[in-house]
């Protein structure tokens, strides 16, 4: 049932949604994995981000996308924490316990276990809507070194933050670019996999329609 | 023919045609048989016969185009003819959203040019300057298109004529003082400005069209809309190919180093004759008022475009999106347009149309 509901929601809400406030003009769409275990690597903006990707896969995949989302801020609330959980299908990466030891990516291992496209934002928070990239926090090699055999996808969304950017409640609709790559894979080495990461997502940046925004 | 005597018959012929309408109803009637098919005969009877084979032979042209880029595919394998597919079977699905649009009548016409509006103005905010503060502003813009659209779906021409150029001009830089904003202020200003009137205001004139009443034009204010649309794309077409083929003299490298004035030219005569000959079939133009709009329609078409060509330039972007497969953003295809539509229906008001 909930499952059903789940599907209803992204196929004939979220997605006419996100057509109308971004456009959804995505390119490099072939790249997209159709099936888990696989990790898709995205900056971070703004919630537009995971409504889009929500949105951009074919319907025979839509089901196994999880993207994951702080736990100590959408599972605060127990009306949004259940929204979240079983209808947006989060992943939960409990920020707030890292220093504790606990194994916060645990979660996302069983939905990659589980044969899922998990969506990670290694950026780990929101930035403004202005280009640049954050540092990247090296969970998303964790999980790669985890499931060696899982492509790790980067994807470049552009302008999402002017869209909803953050601390603001109303969306306004703008075009959003969202720019595909080739997949990588894990080959070893935690360092330069996050390198690799960084230059892929800076080069599909380079390809992105120039942002006028300030 | 006389004025009184043309618009006598084209009553005539509206009437002639209702009788065939009840004839068909009566025939349906008494056979009882297939409901949906005599659904369709009837639906297609009640349309102009100029506006049907006009839209049958768009069709048979890309039809055309579709059989010869099959052709050069097996011909030729080692080119890549992805684009041209993609190009032409992005036609397919504009000319079948815009005859379906054109035969259910002025609602769906409407509608069909409010959401173009949308996307359009979307795409230009996307790549116009832009920022946080303004976003009150972008919103504010959007809504002028359900104004705008109302005022046309109501019929209400003398309040469309001034909401956006008038009033939404004014009430914009107000909102920004509102804010605050004076960084940038008359920059910022007439980026908006130019996004209401080209992508609201100027495409509005599309939809405005269809209120034409049926006995003003030999095929109703779908032929007038229809036969705009064909003159403005045909001379895109014609000036591409014409440049393709004798292009040599660059008109303004500047802007777009593509274009020539052989293209530009060729561009002009083949449209004009075009306009002249195919004109009295779907306008009420004739003599001069036709002579004028073969002369200016195809040289507003070539401004129209280069006009966006420049904006694109100075933004640094070659297509406006990819959401038209082959053919970039929505913007891209209706650049001439945004010149052509008011241009054609102001020469239509002054010189045939009684109601505007």
């Amino acid at each position: 049932m909930i499952r059903w509901l789940r599907w209803a929601l992204l196929l004939l809400v979220a997605r006419p949604i996100a057509r109308f406030l971004t456009g959804a003009d995505v390119t490099g769409r072939e790249h997209l994995p159709l099936k888990g275990p696989a990790i898709i690597a995205a900056n971070h903006n703004s919630h537009v981000d995971t409504l889009l990707m929500l949105s951009i896969f074919p319907a025979k995949a839509v089901m196994r996308v999880r993207p994951a989302a702080a736990s100590d801020y959408f599972l605060k609330d127990p009306v949004i924490g259940w929204f979240s959980r079983n209808l947006v299908g989060i992943v939960p990466v409990a920020r707030d316990k890292v220093a504790t030891g606990e194994d916060v990516l645990a979660p996302a291992r069983e939905a990659l276990a589980a044969g899922d496209i998990v969506v990670v934002f290694p950026e780990g928070t929101r930035g403004d809507a202005s280009d640049e990239m954050a540092r990247l926090k090296s969970g998303v090699a964790r999980l790669a070194e985890a499931f060696p055999e899982a492509p790790v996808t980067p994807v470049w969304i552009q302008g999402a933050g002017r869209v909803l950017p953050k601390g603001e409640v109303i969306p306004v609709p703008m075009n959003c670019a969202v720019l595909v790559g080739a997949p990588l894979r894990w080959h070893g080495k935690r360092a330069e996999f996050m390198d690799g990461l960084r230059d892929a997502l800076l080069t599909l940046k380079d390809q992105a329609p120039p942002l006028r925004w300030s | 023919m006389d004025d009184a005597r043309f618009k006598d018959s084209l009553h005539a012929e509206s009437l002639d045609r209702n009788a065939r309408l009840g004839n068909l109803r009566r025939a349906a009637a008494s056979r009882g048989g297939n409901e949906s098919l005599d659904q369709i005969t009837r639906f297609l009877d009640l349309q102009h016969p100029h506006l049907l084979w006009g839209l049958g032979g768009v069709f048979g042209l890309v039809v055309l185009g579709a059989v010869v880029a099959g052709v050069l595919t097996v011909v030729n394998p080692r080119k890549d003819y992805t684009e041209l597919r993609q190009r032409i079977f992005s036609w397919v699905i504009m000319i079948a959203l815009l005859s379906a649009a054109l035969l259910l009548g002025w609602q769906a016409t409407t509608a069909l040019f409010a959401v173009v509006s949308f996307i359009a103005l979307r795409e230009f905010l996307s790549l116009a300057p832009t920022r946080r503060e303004d976003r009150l502003i972008v919103l504010a813009a959007y809504l002028a298109i359900p104004l705008n659209y109302a005022f046309i779906a109501a019929d209400i021409y003398g309040v469309y004529l001034v909401l956006i150029p008038v009033y939404a001009f004014l009430i914009t830089p107000w909102l920004m003082a509102v804010i605050g904003q004076t960084r940038g202020f008359l920059a910022s200003a007439s980026m908006f400005h130019w996004g209401l009137m080209t992508c609201i205001y100027n495409i509005g004139y599309v939809a405005f069209l269809m209120r034409t009443p049926p006995y003003e034009a030999p095929a109703g204010g779908a032929g007038l809309v229809f036969f705009l649309l064909v003159a403005t794309e045909f001379n895109d077409v014609a000036q591409y190919v014409w440049g393709k083929l004798l292009g040599r003299h660059k008109i303004i490298p500047r802007v777009s180093p593509n274009k020539t004035w052989e293209g530009f030219i060729g561009g002009w005569i083949t449209t004009a004759a075009l306009i002249w000959f195919a004109g009295p079939l779907f306008t009420p133009l004739e003599g001069l008022g036709l002579a004028v709009v073969a002369v200016v329609l195809p040289a507003a078409g070539f401004a129209g475009d280069v006009t966006m060509s420049a904006i694109k330039r100075d933004i640094g972007v070659k297509d406006t999106s990819h959401l038209i497969p082959g053919h970039g953003g929505i913007l891209d295809r209706i650049d001439s347009l945004t010149f052509t539509a008011p241009i054609y229906f102001h020469l239509l008001a002054f010189f045939a149309l009684e109601k505007f």
